[in-house]
């Protein structure tokens, strides 16, 4: 057979014709899709919207029969709450955020180097370690509250900020420890390998290679960490002092809801003032979210 | 530079029974030479290039590189650069990074790292993608900035663990070239596995063949090819492999179904020596050829043929003792016989033939 123009031609009009994979979808099914997509949202935002709405209302007129989108609305609740009114919110807050970031921090490093050796060596005590990890997750936290009141007793770190660190840590840690492993099985051995050719000593592999390979792991773990010690109540009220001052948020908002009359306008504005940081560190890792939980699934 | 050499070296895996995955190697490796370590999966060539890398233990004997015992010494303390099967480049850095990690550990200052990574990025053809991460290139780069990693540190000693294997065919080609080519120009002495025994022909100055862990066989690529120490080097080297049957011995030789094949009074006595009733007759495919009806031959009949242009494979089966057993004949790739025909196949050379032990495999000198 010669080549001639015309059938060169004609190989070129097949290439052209070669479907992209960009499958157009019809007018109805376009329309369809968004509607459900709109829907979803909407369902998903309209609680957080309407906690909104109702800290803008004093509270008497927060929890109405007829309900109303403004009702002598103003920012007084905010005002109200950060000036310490009903109770010391900037104490809270302060609270909050040591024993989260220092849950987070110790949490991620103690997982990470953990997670790194049992992804990476095998040693005696590997099996157990591993199932003791999932073994601490089967118990339900009022469980754990007696015992780990008793601990915090005999280390004198009861009622101490740094004692609901380490009760928070103890259950990030496990979870954590787990999912970096999961995250660390991915990273392919000859990495490591290389790097130790080319004159790196073991933690320095875990260090310079291995971790920022992780970035998308260790913000999930972090962000999970972070979680675990910003919206926790039952060891923080079971564990810090009494005090006012020493509260963490998740505690000081009870002071909302008394036995008789619910602040609901205040309670609403402290929640969006609580939730605010957690949305802030959401928006940090949200790019490694996806990437983090994925993982494992399809070898990278 | 350095010459390399394995101690009766092994690696003893624990487990009942232990699993030896090298067992007592010993080999030698001049300055400057490039050691092809080959053998099918499950060898033991990569773990003794692990060994030499100081990635898996020394179980029993010793490593020296250039006449220092390195047995306890951590890779970094080797002075080797390895190139590995998956390239193991470091997704987070550049290229240039890549190549020039293993100096800046080592404290060489940052123009000189850039200096030598320039280099090395020149001779490979890299200069235009130093700045892209590895995902960015294609498999043929990656395998070059591997290639450039191990090249820039400057070692006393190359390992490459199966580098071309994750290459397509032509690339495959090309590259085993480049390879060779560099090896020759930088004199540095290298140490290649491969489980290809074409790769292992054509790059090795000499090829070391294991199986099961122990050392077959090491020699030049031709000595390999037409003298095997065993029946096991005969049939892994060469593609396809040596046809390799168990025959009787007569008075005057071995017999093949309708051919006889004469051997050498001295051959004949040793076998005799030895109680031998039966051999292992080996004949590469080349040596065969199609004859005429009135020649000696055996009557093969045509079950597969493999057209490759200049040749083609013929593959098809003889009655020995009244068993089928396979042959493969190479026949001018212009007039193949067809499928179920059945042709008439000689010896081209009674000199091409190898006997081996059938009990020992070894090879029966004639």
């Amino acid at each position: 057979m010669s080549l001639d123009a015309a059938s060169i031609k004609a190989t070129e009009n097949a290439a052209i014709a070669k479907p992209t994979g960009h499958v157009k979808r019809s007018r109805l099914a376009s329309f369809g899709l968004h509607g459900a997509l709109t829907v979803a949202s909407l369902i998903a935002v309209f609680p957080v919207f309407w906690v909104f709405i109702t800290s803008l209302k004093p509270d008497a007129k927060a929890a109405e029969t007829t309900p109303t989108l403004f009702n002598e609305s103003s920012f007084d609740n905010y005002a109200n709450v950060l000036a310490g009114e009903k109770g010391a919110f900037l104490s809270w807050f302060a609270n909050s955020a040591v024993i989260a970031i220092l849950t987070t921090v110790i949490s991620v490093f103690l997982s990470a180097t953990a997670a790194y050796a049992v992804s990476r060596f095998r040693f005696p005590g590997y099996r157990g370690m591993m199932l003791s990890f999932l073994l601490i997750q089967m118990f339900p936290f009022a469980v754990l509250i007696v015992p780990l009141y008793n601990i915090l007793l005999m280390l004198g770190l009861q009622g101490t900020s740094f004692g609901l660190v380490l009760v928070y840590c103890t259950t990030a840690v496990p979870f954590c420890a787990y999912m970096l492993k999961g995250y660390f099985d991915t990273i392919p051995r000859d990495i490591d390998e290389a790097g130790r050719i080319d004159g790196l000593s073991p933690f320095s592999v875990f260090w310079r290679l291995v971790l920022p390979l992780s970035k998308p792991g260790v913000a999930v773990t972090a962000f999970y960490a972070f979680l675990t010690a910003w919206g926790e109540v039952a060891f923080a009220s079971a564990f810090l002092s009494a005090s006012d001052e020493s509260k963490t948020l998740a505690v000081g908002l009870q002071v909302f809801v008394q036995q008789n009359r619910t602040e609901w306008g205040h309670l609403a504005a402290a929640s969006i003032l609580v939730a605010i940081p957690a949305v802030i560190v959401f928006y940090l890792v949200q790019k490694f979210l996806v990437a983090g939980l994925a993982s494992g699934a399809v070898k990278g | 530079m350095a010459e390399v050499a394995y101690v009766n070296a092994s690696r003893v895996y624990p487990g009942s029974p232990p699993v030896r995955a090298v067992d007592e190697l010993k080999l030698d490796v001049a300055d400057g030479e490039f050691l092809v370590l080959v053998g099918p999966s499950g060898s033991g060539k990569s773990t003794a290039l692990r060994m030499l890398a100081g990635l898996e233990d020394v179980d029993e004997g010793a490593i020296e590189i250039g006449g220092k015992d390195v047995t306890n010494v951590p890779p970094k303390g080797r002075d080797i650069a390895m190139v590995f099967q998956s390239y193991a480049l470091y997704p987070h850095m550049t290229v240039g990074e890549n190549m020039g990690f293993a100096l800046k550990l080592r404290g060489v200052s940052k123009p000189d790292i850039k200096a030598k990574v320039a280099e090395a990025a020149k001779m490979l053809d890299l200069e235009k993608y130093l700045d892209r991460k590895p995902k960015a290139l294609s498999g043929g780069q990656r395998q070059r900035v591997a290639m450039g990693r191990a090249i820039v540190r400057e070692p006393s000693v190359f390992l490459m663990d199966e580098p071309l294997s994750n290459l397509d065919a032509k690339l495959r080609v090309e590259t085993r070239a480049n390879i060779a080519a560099l090896q020759r120009r930088l004199g540095t002495t290298t140490i290649y596995v491969t489980h290809d025994q074409v790769e292992a022909m054509t790059m090795g100055h000499r090829v070391a063949v294991l199986k099961d862990g122990l050392l077959q066989q090491c020699d030049t690529p031709r000595a390999l090819y037409e003298t095997p120490a065993n029946a096991f080097v005969a049939a892994f080297i060469g593609s396809p492999g040596m046809n390799l049957k168990t025959v009787p011995l007569t008075a005057a030789g071995a017999q093949l179904d309708g051919l006889e094949v004469p051997l050498p009074r001295t051959t004949l006595d040793k076998v005799g020596a030895d109680g031998l009733k039966e051999v292992t007759f080996g004949v590469r495919p080349e040596s065969l050829g199609l004859v005429g009806a009135g020649e000696d031959g055996m009557e093969l009949t045509v079950e597969l043929v493999e057209e490759l242009g200049a040749d083609a494979y013929v593959y098809g089966s003889v009655r020995i003792a009244d068993q089928p057993e396979r042959f493969i004949v190479r026949v001018d790739g212009r007039t193949p016989p067809a499928l179920g025909q059945t042709v008439r196949v000689g010896l081209r050379d009674h000199s091409e033939i190898h006997l081996f032990n059938p009990e020992t495999g070894a090879r029966i000198e004639g």
